[in-house]
């Protein structure tokens, strides 16, 4: 784990009330900016890391040594222009790069594991108006975020409908369906299935990686990553060509290429993250569901909706299919917010939105820009 | 100053126009022109729906708030007089039920702009009398099976068709080589047709 002294941070204040009805005390909130904040305050974009995001964004990831997960669309010149806006990207509360998560030290001085509460996306987006309040920024000028990201944009628009003039949610959803609660339930059975997870108690191991739940976080992740890819992509890139050999072997060595790709992505991934982060992260995805937070008419979650709104969507991505993203504007057009839509033709599923798509580039730009 | 516009497209503008910071939603808004046009010159609230992404990516990467949609499907989301105009210019031929749209337009507008290629005019009328075929001109260039226009209109249809909606026409203009043209005799020299309506 990276310690916390890599970004900025602050602590909060006050005590951080959750959906949960707990609350969280010291909650402290590791970020990074890039670009310089306008004297007025009036510059400030906010970008929301996904699940196994964080504040790294345009900069050098500390413990993997790669760039940052955005860089492509942050920076000087970027279609989030740094040179003009000062783009601040914060680790959510609950995750495991400096901001308070299940790996941070309780008040008797252990690590909270599973004593650390059940958070939901709208207990991260508080965090987020908490760091927000303490840096003095009253309205940014955009809220941007893909996949969880998007979600903590548009629970911002909801819950907090001053705090943000633009709202920019990309490959994202309004609701966990079935299908994206599902795959998050094999993910989290694959970490308490390893021995090594011991109820969430494996801090106290050292930082040998005997003593975690590396192979049940890993396999969650091999899961996960499938469902971030689309068919057309996996067979474009892998087929079924086998990985370093002539033959298959007629053993479970990683025969194909596609899962010596899978278990490098596991067992790097094990490596810069939490496995009881993860269980925290996917639940609170789960939980997600704006429109059950407001009476069960999304339309009205937005009701007092004072952004411009606008959402992409990519015709290849099955985890968070165009027809979610159709279900926020038609309820944003209900309540008869200013939004754009647009379905993004890109060949790399949910995962584009990372990837290079000019179209998408050129969508942001044009909307953060006006 | 309505230069740059398309014909039809000039005369909405110039209506619209004169009401500034009226809400307009432009359905089958195409590259955003007139929307553009609406929210830089008149300060009008325009928002936009076009079925085509790369039209929407444009109008996005312009900074229009336009969604990608199916004006047969999702107006059904605006609510009850949302906007002061709808506008539906060179669309109204492609939808799958042009009376369903006229009645939708005039719920989610308290007034509409419809503008159609007038399928009566009198090059039309030759190209099937004389010919004997579906005519392609240039307010109609595609083919008949490529066509996207699936319900071709006539002036004096559509005025019947307003008539049975109980759709009151404000006002109507016309045109013939891009330029206006008067009414009479409008069902055979009007290449296309602007209608303002209401209920």
């Amino acid at each position: 784990m990276a310690p916390a002294s890599v970004s900025k941070a602050i602590t909060l204040p006050a005590s951080l009330p959750l959906d949960s009805g707990e609350a969280l005390e010291n909650v402290t909130i590791a970020y990074e900016t890039y670009g310089e904040l306008a004297a007025d305050k009036g510059n400030v974009i906010l970008l929301c890391h996904a699940l196994t995001g964080d504040q790294f964004v345009a900069s050098e990831h500390p413990v993997t040594g790669k760039p940052g997960w955005w860089e492509r669309m942050v920076g000087p010149g970027r279609p989030i222009d740094t040179g003009r806006f000062h783009v601040i990207c914060a680790n959510v509360v609950g995750s495991c790069m400096g901001s308070t998560g299940p790996a941070s030290d309780a008040a008797d001085g252990k690590p909270y594991a599973m004593r650390f509460p059940v958070l939901t996306i709208r207990d991260m987006v508080r965090g987020l108006i908490g760091l927000l309040d303490q840096l003095g920024i009253e309205r940014l000028h955009a809220v941007v975020g893909g996949s969880m990201g998007g979600m903590q944009a548009l629970s911002m628009a909801a819950n907090f409908p001053d705090r943000a003039a633009r709202v920019l949610a990309i490959a994202t959803t309004a609701r966990h369906s079935a299908q994206n609660i599902a795959f998050h339930e094999v993910g989290r059975q694959a970490i308490m299935a390893d021995p090594n997870w011991n109820d969430g108690n494996y801090y106290n191991g050292g930082e040998g990686a005997d003593h975690k739940p590396q192979a049940g976080l890993a396999v969650a992740r091999m899961a996960a990553h499938i469902t971030y890819l689309s068919e057309a992509g996996l067979t474009d890139k892998f087929g079924r060509r086998l990985q370093d050999r002539k033959s298959k072997s007629f053993g479970f060595d990683a025969d194909f290429q596609v899962e010596s790709y899978l278990r490098y992505q596991g067992s790097g991934f094990t490596r810069r993250f939490d496995a009881n982060s993860y269980l925290y992260i996917t639940r609170a995805m789960d939980y997600f569901d704006i429109a059950e937070e407001h009476g069960g008419m999304l339309a009205d979650a937005f009701a007092g909706a004072a952004s411009r709104f606008c959402l992409v969507s990519f015709d290849s991505d099955w985890l968070y299919p165009t027809a979610e993203s159709r279900h926020v504007v038609h309820a944003l057009n209900a309540a008869g917010a200013p939004v754009s839509f647009v379905e993004l033709s890109a060949p790399f599923g949910h995962d584009s939105f990372l990837l290079d798509v000019p179209a998408l580039d050129r969508v942001v730009k044009g909307f953060l820009h006006d | 100053m309505t230069d740059a516009l398309r014909p039809d497209l000039a005369v909405i503008a110039e209506k619209i126009g004169k009401h500034t910071g009226s809400r307009v939603l432009d359905v089958g808004c195409g590259d955003g022109a007139l929307m553009a046009f609406l929210q830089d010159r008149s300060g009008v609230d325009a928002r936009g729906i076009e079925i085509d992404g790369e039209c929407v990516e444009k109008c996005v990467s312009r900074g229009l708030s336009v969604v990608q949609g199916d004006a047969d499907r999702d107006l059904t989301f605006y609510p009850d007089g949302a906007f002061d105009y709808a506008v539906l210019s060179q669309t109204l031929q492609t939808a799958e039920r042009p009376d369903r749209i006229l009645k939708e337009l005039l719920r989610v507008g308290n007034q509409a702009f419809v503008s159609f290629p007038n399928f009566a005019h009198w090059r039309m009328r030759a190209a099937l009398l004389v010919n004997g075929r579906m005519p392609v001109t240039r307010h109609l260039p595609v083919t008949w099976y490529e066509t996207q226009n699936i319900h071709h209109v006539t002036v004096k249809d559509f005025r019947e068709l307003a008539v049975a909606l109980g759709i009151r026409i404000i006002s109507e203009s016309f045109f013939a080589s891009d330029r206006p043209i008067g009414s009479a005799g409008a069902n055979w020299r009007a290449e296309y047709a602007v209608f303002q309506l209401s209920l």
